[in-house]
């Protein structure tokens, strides 16, 4: 089976599993309950589309497998955050603050950060794209010690709503927010058209992309701050899932066997769906909500990531 | 031509390439040869803008390479590094057909797949061009890399050590292929090669580096010669002519 057929089985299984998700026992009071579901879906697929499409832009530009975009510390701002607020101006702030207020301005701060990242990193010359990796980790391991050291702070009834944001759950989506954010996946994604057809020729390396004539600093620098604003927008929907995308792109390439990234893309955005509609409809049926998804793929994800280091190892 | 103006480049403090100025023949084989560190390798990769010169100009046919558009440069030179590590799924035909990237971005028409072909033919890769590229042989995935560059049609082909881990069937399989690219099709190629006895025999040209600088620039009879070599590379060699009469240096012992 060829790549193109492979996408298209992809395709129809995240169809299906969305229309299950949807129609499974409606009951009684169907308005209401398909009312509420298509909206857990939506948020569904917007998160794991964007955290898939930008882990796969991510991986390309940085030539590595084992990579996400939180390595750069988005996570950790976006816990820093919500943990400066509860710290500063308590908890009834942050429950009772209007959602696009409270989104937006998430999103805001930590696409500056990554922004005044790439600044810092692109204005001195000759530096590659590991230092931005490693000023990531100092970054994103600074913020991690300085929530944690005010949550230690806090009344633990307090850090009981931060530690309510620590983990993603897709159980209580704020669907104010999904208006806001389709419309800024829709602009980032029309602004991402113009450079797909480097992608293939940008996994090949630097040296190699700019003997085919990519002017290559300009389209790094623009595919970063797209990476940047979609990582934001999805971890301010619903909580840190980036590792999702480790597991999802790593599935994505184990299975279609192809470089062209217009197919990879697309084919990792339905593994990201099945994955994710999927492992919701099992919290849901099976788990009764004693657990969150996020547990799970974390879970699952972890397990994933040290079979690829072993396998790693062994093709040395 | 390609003319290099009065080039510097520093690593830190450290000073790489100091003050260069060379020319490149339309139509030769240039080999730049020299010790270790003597910034062979830095100069190149400048001459193909993978990095950037900090003081002089770098004119490829009259045209500063600073002011043009990469894409542009793409199809009037080509780069192969030494490492061409891919860790990308990719046959030799898909690899080759990347060189079409500037002419196609990606979608390629009957014409640019003509290319391809030949390009695949002339480095007789045509049996395993469906293989993919991590199950190929040192060699051959060298020769699938110069079929890209073939590919990408340019007049001015640059290679960094092409013969770096090759046998010596290979090694002399890749020259001879250097110099009919030279002779039948009109290319002007230009290596970094480390071996000085391939430079005597296939090269036109042979520019000298050490210490960031060019110590000696001539045509290959009068470069290799044993004042010159010692000048270079500070030992003594013996120089013989073989029964082709190419200068052979022997330097083993």
């Amino acid at each position: 089976m060829g790549y193109r057929s492979k996408t298209a089985v992809l395709g129809l299984l995240s169809i299906v599993l969305i229309l299950v998700f949807v129609f499974y026992d409606v009951g009684a009071n169907w308005q209401y309950i398909l009312s509420k579901r298509t909206m857990k879906v939506l948020a569904i697929v917007l998160t794991g589309g964007a955290i898939a499409f930008s882990t796969v832009i991510f991986q390309t530009i940085t030539n590595n497998r084992i990579l996400t975009p939180n390595i750069m510390g988005l996570d950790s701002l976006y816990l820093l955050i919500q943990t400066i607020i509860v710290f500063l101006l308590g908890s009834v702030t942050l429950t009772q603050m209007d959602n696009n207020v409270h989104f937006l301005m998430t999103v805001g701060l930590m696409v500056i950060f990554a922004l005044l990242l790439y600044k810092f990193l692109f204005s001195g010359q000759d530096r590659s794209i590991y230092f931005l990796l490693l000023i990531g980790i100092i970054c994103g391991t600074f913020f991690d010690s300085f929530s944690s050291f005010m949550q230690v702070l806090i009344d633990p009834n307090e850090f009981q709503i931060v530690q309510d944001r620590m983990f993603a759950s897709f159980n209580n989506i704020k669907t104010d927010l999904l208006l806001v954010a389709s419309l800024l996946i829709a602009l980032v994604s029309f602004y991402f058209m113009p450079f797909m057809k480097y992608l293939d020729v940008l996994a090949m390396g630097r040296e190699h992309a700019i003997n085919l004539g990519v002017e290559y600093d300009y389209v790094v620098k623009r595919l970063l701050v797209i990476v940047a604003v979609l990582i934001s927008i999805a971890t301010a929907l619903v909580g840190p899932i980036t590792f999702l995308g480790l597991l999802v792109v790593n599935v994505t390439y184990e299975f279609l066997k192809t470089y062209r990234h217009s197919f990879l893309i697309i084919g990792s955005i339905f593994i990201a769906i099945i994955a994710l509609v999927g492992g919701q409809f099992v919290v849901e049926r099976i788990f009764a909500f004693s657990t969150t998804l996020s547990v799970i793929l974390n879970f699952v994800g972890g397990i994933y990531f040290i079979y690829l280091l072993l396998k790693e190892n062994k093709s040395w | 031509m390609v003319m290099v103006k009065s080039v510097s480049k520093k690593y830190g403090e450290k000073k790489v390439i100091e003050n260069v100025s060379v020319k490149i023949k339309k139509g030769k084989i240039t080999s730049f040869i020299g010790p270790n560190g003597a910034g062979k390798s830095t100069l190149l990769s400048m001459i193909s803008r993978l990095i950037e010169n900090d003081e002089g100009e770098i004119y490829i046919d009259n045209q500063n390479i600073k002011k043009s558009k990469s894409n542009q440069l793409a199809k009037k030179i080509s780069i192969l590094k030494q490492s061409n590590h891919i860790n990308l799924k990719l046959t030799i035909r898909e690899l080759v057909s990347f060189g079409r990237f500037p002419y196609s971005k990606g979608r390629l028409t009957e014409e640019d797949w003509k290319y391809v072909d030949e390009a695949i033919r002339y480095m007789d890769l045509e049996e395993i061009q469906y293989k993919y590229l991590d199950e190929l042989s040192g060699g051959q995935r060298q020769r699938a890399f110069i079929a890209m560059v073939i590919a990408q049609d340019t007049e001015y082909i640059l290679l960094d050590e092409p013969l770096n881990n090759l046998d010596m069937k290979h090694s002399v399989q890749i020259m001879k292929t250097l110099r009919r690219l030279v002779d039948e099709l009109g290319k002007t190629v230009v290596i970094v090669i480390h071996d000085i006895n391939f430079a005597s025999v296939y090269s036109d040209y042979i520019v000298a580096l050490k210490d960031g600088k060019i110590v000696r620039e001539g045509a290959t009879h009068e470069m290799i010669n044993r004042e010159v070599l010692r000048e270079i590379y500070d030992m003594d060699m013996q120089i013989q002519e073989d029964m082709n009469c190419n200068k052979i240096c022997l330097y083993f012992a």
